[in-house]
C-alpha cells in the first residue's frame, strides 16, 4: 500500500483534493441541472406521483402570454442592463483623480453594491411611492402630474431596471477603477506628446488597454440582467397584472407559489433560461479556454 | 494617468471639481440618506406629511420598535448561523480544488476547471426545483445546514476560480523545490500554500461573506420561517406587514445593511481586490 501511495502519488493527490469540491458541486449544481431538465417533461406538483406529458410543458409555453412579457422584459432588462458599462467607466474616469479624501469618495461610491437587493428594492419602492416619493414629487414639480411608476404596467419595468443599475455602476466602477489605476502611464503620456487627448485618447489609447476589465463588467452584467429576481420580487411580485414579470420570476411563480405548484411547467420555463444564458456562458467560456491554451 | 490629473489644469477646473465632487456623492447616494433620515423620523412626522423635512425628533424608537415587534434579532442571527460556515466550507473547499487545478496536469483538468466556472454563471431557477426536493427528503427544510450546504456548494465554483488562478501565479519553483526534496503532496500543500493564500482566503472571505448576507434567492426557497429564515426574506415579509409604515421599513433596511457595508469598510483592500481579480492583466 505504501509503496503503491509513493509511486502514484503525484497522480492520485489531485483526485483527491478535487473529490469535497467536486462531489459538492456534482450534487447540489451539476445533477440538478439535469434532473431540472428531466421534470420539464412531467406534470408534478411536488409531493405527488409525477406524469411523464412529453414536450407538453414546451408547446403550452408557446402560446402562453406571460411567458411572452417575461421574454420581452428579459430583453428590456439586457439591453438597459448594458447601460452599467458606460456610466460605470464614466463614473469611474470622474473618480480616478488624486484630490485629498478620494479614498473615501470612491469607497461611498461604491456604497450601492454592498448592500442587499432587498434593500435596494425597499429603498426605491420608497423613493417611486406615490404621493410622496422622492420621484413622484419631483416628475409632478415639472408636470403637475406624478407618475406612480411601479402602479403603471408600461413603466414598471424600467422604473426596476433603474433600481438595479444603481449597485450595478457601482459594480461595473470598481471594475474600471482598478482597470485605470493600472492603465501604462508611459502610453498616455507618449500619446499627449502626439498630440491625442479627450475622446481620441480615450478610444484610441485607454480603451484598448481596459479590454480586460471591459470583458469582466460585460460578462456579470449580462448575467446579472438575466438573474433579476430579487428586486422584481420585493418591488412589485411581478405586476401590475403581471407586467414586470421576468422569466426567472415567472418560474419561481409558477413552481412555487399560490398559483399552483407546477414544478414541471416551472423547470421547463428555467430550462429556456438556462439555454438562453448557456449562450453568453459558452462565449465567455470559450474566451477564457482561449486565453489559457495560448499561454 | 488618465484623465490627466486635476491639479494640472486651471484654476477654475480644480474649484469645479472640488464642488462636483461631493455634490455627485450626495446626488448618488440620495435615496440611501433618504432612507437613513426615515428609519430615525417618528411615525407622527409621516402622519403629518413631514416626508423630507428635518424630523422633528430622532426617534431611535423606530429601531426599538423593530427590535420589540419582530424577530428581527432572530432574522440577524440566522443570517450569521448560515454566513458563517458557508464561508469557512466554501473557502476550505476551494483551496483543495484550486490547489488540485492549480498545481497538478492531467487530462480533465481544464475541464473540470471551466465546469467549476460554468456552473456558477447558471440561473438559479435551473437549481431551483431539484435542490428544494432534495433538501426536503433530507429533512433539511427550513434549517440552517440546508441553506448552507447548498450555499458551500454553489459557491465553491466561484471560490475555485479564484484559488485556481490565485495559486497559478505563486511561483512554482518553490513546489518543484520540496518535490524534489521528497516532500509529500499534502505537505506542500499544507505547509507551503497555505501560508501563501492568506490574501487570497480574506478576499473570498468578506466576497462570500456579502454574497451570502445577501441573498435573498435562497433564503425564500430553502426556508419559511423565523427560525431558520436570514435577514433578506425576513425583511421581505415584514415589508408585508409593515404596509406603509416607512420608518420601520426603513429602520428594518438599514439594519440589514449594516454587517455587509461594516465589512466592507473594514476589509476594504481585500474586498475589492477580491472582486477585481481578472480586469487587469
Amino acid at each position: 500500500m505504501s509503496t503503491y501511495w509513493k509511486a502514484n502519488q503525484r497522480r492520485l493527490a489531485p483526485w483527491l483534493f478535487l473529490a469535497p469540491g467536486l462531489l459538492m458541486f456534482a450534487v447540489y449544481v451539476i445533477i440538478p441541472i439535469f434532473q431540472s431538465m428531466w421534470i420539464s417533461f412531467y406534470d408534478w406538483d411536488g409531493l405527488g406521483e409525477a406524469t411523464w406529458v412529453g414536450t407538453a410543458n414546451y408547446a403550452e409555453m408557446s402560446s402562453d402570454p406571460n411567458m411572452v412579457t417575461s421574454f420581452k422584459n428579459n430583453i428590456i432588462w439586457l439591453a438597459l442592463y448594458l447601460l452599467a458599462v458606460p456610466a460605470g467607466l464614466f463614473i469611474a474616469i470622474f473618480l480616478n483623480q488624486t484630490v485629498t479624501g478620494i479614498r473615501l469618495y470612491k469607497s461611498l461610491f461604491f456604497f450601492p453594491f454592498v448592500i442587499s437587493q432587498v434593500v435596494v428594492g425597499l429603498i426605491f419602492s420608497w423613493f417611486y411611492a406615490p404621493g410622496f416619493g422622492l420621484f413622484y414629487k419631483v416628475i409632478e414639480f415639472f408636470t403637475g402630474t406624478g407618475v406612480a411608476i411601479l402602479a403603471d404596467p408600461d413603466l414598471v419595468t424600467y422604473g426596476i431596471i433603474a433600481a438595479g443599475l444603481w449597485p450595478q455602476i457601482a459594480y461595473v466602477m470598481i471594475l474600471y477603477l482598478t482597470g485605470l489605476n493600472n492603465v501604462s502611464p508611459d502610453q498616455v503620456e507618449a500619446a499627449r506628446l502626439d498630440g491625442a487627448k479627450g475622446w481620441r485618447m480615450l478610444w484610441y489609447v485607454i480603451l484598448p488597454q481596459l479590454r480586460p476589465a471591459t470583458f469582466i463588467a460585460v460578462v456579470v452584467t449580462v448575467i446579472g440582467a438575466l438573474r433579476s429576481f430579487d428586486l422584481v420580487s420585493i418591488m412589485t411580485a411581478g405586476g401590475p397584472f403581471g407586467s414586470s414579470r421576468v422569466l426567472s420570476y415567472y418560474m419561481y411563480e409558477t413552481a412555487l407559489s399560490e398559483y399552483g405548484y407546477r414544478m414541471g411547467y416551472g423547470a421547463a420555463i428555467a430550462v429556456v433560461l438556462f439555454a438562453i444564458m448557456m449562450v453568453f456562458i459558452s462565449g465567455f467560456i470559450w474566451k477564457m479556454w482561449r486565453d489559457e491554451t495560448e499561454r | 494617468m488618465f484623465p490627466r490629473p486635476i491639479q494640472q489644469r486651471s484654476q477654475a477646473a480644480q474649484w469645479i471639481y472640488s464642488i462636483a465632487l461631493p455634490l455627485a456623492l450626495i446626488l448618488w447616494l440620495f435615496p440611501l440618506l433618504g432612507v437613513a433620515v426615515t428609519s430615525v423620523r417618528p411615525a407622527s412626522d409621516l402622519a403629518q406629511g413631514n416626508y423630507f423635512g428635518i424630523p422633528s425628533y430622532l426617534a431611535f424608537e423606530n429601531y426599538a420598535d423593530v427590535f420589540r415587534n419582530t424577530p428581527m434579532l432572530q432574522y440577524i442571527r440566522n443570517s450569521f448561523i448560515v454566513t458563517i460556515p458557508t464561508v469557512i466550507g466554501a473557502v476550505a473547499l476551494s483551496l483543495m480544488t484550486g490547489f488540485a487545478l492549480a498545481v497538478y496536469r492531467f487530462k480533465a483538468n481544464l475541464l473540470i476547471f471551466f465546469m467549476f466556472v460554468a456552473g456558477n454563471f447558471v440561473p438559479f431557477q435551473i437549481l431551483m426545483v431539484p435542490v428544494r426536493d432534495m433538501t426536503l427528503n433530507l429533512g433539511l427544510y427550513n434549517t440552517y445546514a440546508g441553506l448552507a450546504l447548498f450555499h458551500i456548494a454553489f459557491q465553491t465554483g466561484f471560490c475555485t476560480l479564484f484559488m485556481r488562478n490565485f495559486i497559478k501565479a505563486l511561483p512554482f519553483e518553490l513546489i518543484e523545490a520540496a518535490r524534489v526534496e521528497g516532500v509529500a503532496e499534502w505537505r506542500i500543500f499544507w505547509f507551503i500554500v497555505l501560508p501563501l493564500m492568506r490574501p487570497a482566503i480574506a478576499a473570498l472571505s468578506v466576497l462570500i461573506f456579502t454574497f451570502i448576507w445577501n441573498d435573498f434567492f435562497w433564503a425564500t426557497v430553502l426556508t419559511t420561517s423565523p427560525d431558520a429564515q436570514p435577514i433578506t426574506a425576513g425583511l421581505s415579509s415584514l415589508n408585508g406587514q409593515w404596509v406603509a409604515a416607512w420608518n420601520l421599513v426603513s429602520a428594518g433596511s438599514i439594519l440589514a445593511a449594516l454587517p455587509p457595508v461594516a465589512m466592507f469598510f473594514l476589509m476594504q483592500k481585500h474586498f475589492i481586490a477580491g472582486l477585481t481579480l481578472g480586469a487587469v492583466k
